[in-house]
């Protein structure tokens, strides 16, 4: 764009600012401050809906489309500096029972429950985003292999043990399958590849009986029993040896 | 070649192939050396990248004492092609020298350095093999992951094959390569090598395609048989090729080398 062929300067009250205005109360974020039409108070206005549409409007968590840029900008940082990073994907066990039984009412409530009980449970540094019905997400940044294990055990015994109020006289208890991977370091990677080696882990876990954690396996603990024995077991290999 | 249209002409760049190997002492650096040999002898420009920074052993196999390594262009003493040596094949080499343990972890400058060192040496050569280090660190893997191919040495022993194993799955799962030759050294009989390759293939269906969700192939391009050559060639120091052309190992590394040419 050329400097000198700049359209005049722009008068705040041209824009039509209602709805966003609108929006802002509806979050429950208040006006901008300053002057109304002044760049500070535009300012105010453009970071307030940049906050609402980053975040999920039931439990105030990074939502899918912040969510995805939070997880390319880690997958660079990792290639970059090579430090390890652990993607966590939870789903909310049998959750379609809980609002078939108990309404969809104690269905955002368990939601909302389950969101909390997470941002607890991790570091500020940390991602935590709803990124689907019942589907959440957790970025880790800096996190050691050995650390994984623990962390998501810690985050599904916390969902777990936490019991849901969703009426005066009735609690429920609700459980997360928990699947994870850790961004290859150094490596060129990709954001889907990451999400999609995760997902892969929450399958598992769901398969194995849910309210479990599966992680990936990392490079130490690669070949398991089975495989070895694939890998040795036939007759073919034996008439060789 | 021999009629490059004018698009080509400048823009060649070589066909980098990791050698690599999950366990140690499987022959790794004993096939780049004679696998560049051999190429070199089909017409091909080769280098052969030292990529095994801390235990580096290229110069103790071509019996060379070089003044510059690629820790003194690491480190800014000398230019990066005052670092590339003429090997006894007829092919170029660059050697990590001793000192590099330093750079045995991948820091992001050993990272960088590594990458800026690839990238200059590419347009250059028809060919860059990079022997990699024995397991399967954060500096294996990067190193592969900047090969247009990887070639997994394997022998018919059971760690051997449980480690290339682990590799080819590390591989696959962490790169999405879906594509890996593999090459059986120590072979005591013929076909041998078809049959770890079979065995390898089947545990990789079973398990390494269904988690990546895409079919892992494993191509046999050689198997190398044991051959007291071989040893005595080592023990000399020289170029099997060089010293035995003649013996069926050294045959068995100039098919191989012919395989990669296809």
């Amino acid at each position: 764009m050329n400097a000198r062929t700049r359209p005049a300067a722009l008068d705040p009250h041209d824009l039509r600012l209602d709805a966003a205005l609108q929006l802002l109360e509806h979050a429950g974020q208040g006006h901008p401050h300053g002057e109304p039409g002044s760049t500070a108070w535009l300012q105010g206005l453009i970071d307030s809906l940049c906050d609402i549409s980053s975040r999920d409007a039931l439990t105030g968590l990074a939502n899918r489309r912040s969510f995805q840029v939070a997880l390319s900008r880690e997958i660079d940082r990792v290639a970059r500096a090579g430090e390890p990073a652990l993607l966590l994907v939870l789903d909310i066990d049998h959750f379609k029972r809980v609002n078939d039984t108990c309404g969809h009412a104690a269905g955002d409530l368990v939601l909302k429950a389950v969101a909390s009980v997470l941002q607890d449970a991790v570091r500020p540094m940390d991602t935590v985003a709803r990124v689907g019905g019942e589907e959440f997400a957790v970025i880790l940044p800096n996190c050691p292999s050995a650390f994984g294990e623990a962390v998501a055990e810690r985050i599904r015994r916390r969902i777990e043990n936490r019991p849901v109020v969703i009426s005066p006289r009735q609690e429920i208890h609700v459980s997360v399958s928990v699947g994870g991977a850790f961004a290859p370091q150094w490596v060129r990677s990709s954001a889907t590849l990451w999400t999609e080696r995760a997902d892969l882990q929450l399958y598992r876990a769901k398969a194995q009986g849910r309210n479990r954690v599966c992680l990936e396996p990392t490079a130490a603990s690669l070949v398991s029993a089975e495989e070895k024995g694939l890998l040795f077991g036939t007759s073919q290999f034996q008439d060789l040896e | 070649m021999s009629t490059p249209s004018a698009d080509n002409g400048n823009t060649r760049r070589a066909r980098i192939t990791a050698v690599t190997s999950g366990k140690g002492g499987v022959g790794k650096t004993f096939v780049s050396a004679n696998l560049a040999a051999a190429l070199a002898r089909r017409g091909e420009r080769v280098l052969v990248l030292d990529a095994d920074l801390g235990l580096a052993n290229l110069d103790v196999v071509l019996n060379l004492y070089p003044k510059i390594t690629l820790h003194d262009v690491f480190t800014g003493k000398n230019t990066l092609d005052e670092a590339i040596l003429q090997a006894p094949g007829g092919f170029s080499v660059l050697l990590a020298g001793s000192g590099m343990v330093e750079y045995s972890r991948l820091t992001p400058e050993v990272r960088d350095q590594l990458l800026n060192v690839v990238e200059t040496v590419k347009p250059r050569f028809d060919r860059v093999l990079l022997d990699t280090g024995a397991g399967i660190s954060d500096v294996v893997l990067f190193t592969v992951s900047l090969a247009d191919d990887v070639l997994i040495v394997a022998t018919p022993e059971p760690t051997s094959l449980t480690d290339a194993y682990a590799t080819i799955k590390v591989l696959a799962t962490t790169q999405q390569r879906v594509a890996v030759k593999l090459l059986v050294n120590q072979v005591l009989r013929p076909g041998e090598g078809k049959v770890i390759r079979g065995q390898l293939q089947q545990v990789v269906d079973r398990y390494v395609s269904q988690m990546i969700n895409a079919d892992v192939k494993l191509e046999l391009v050689g198997e190398i048989p044991s051959d007291t050559a071989v040893r005595e060639a080592v023990q000399r120091r020289q170029l099997l090729l060089e010293c035995f052309p003649g013996s069926v190992a050294a045959q068995a590394v100039g098919a191989l080398a012919g395989r990669l040419c296809e």
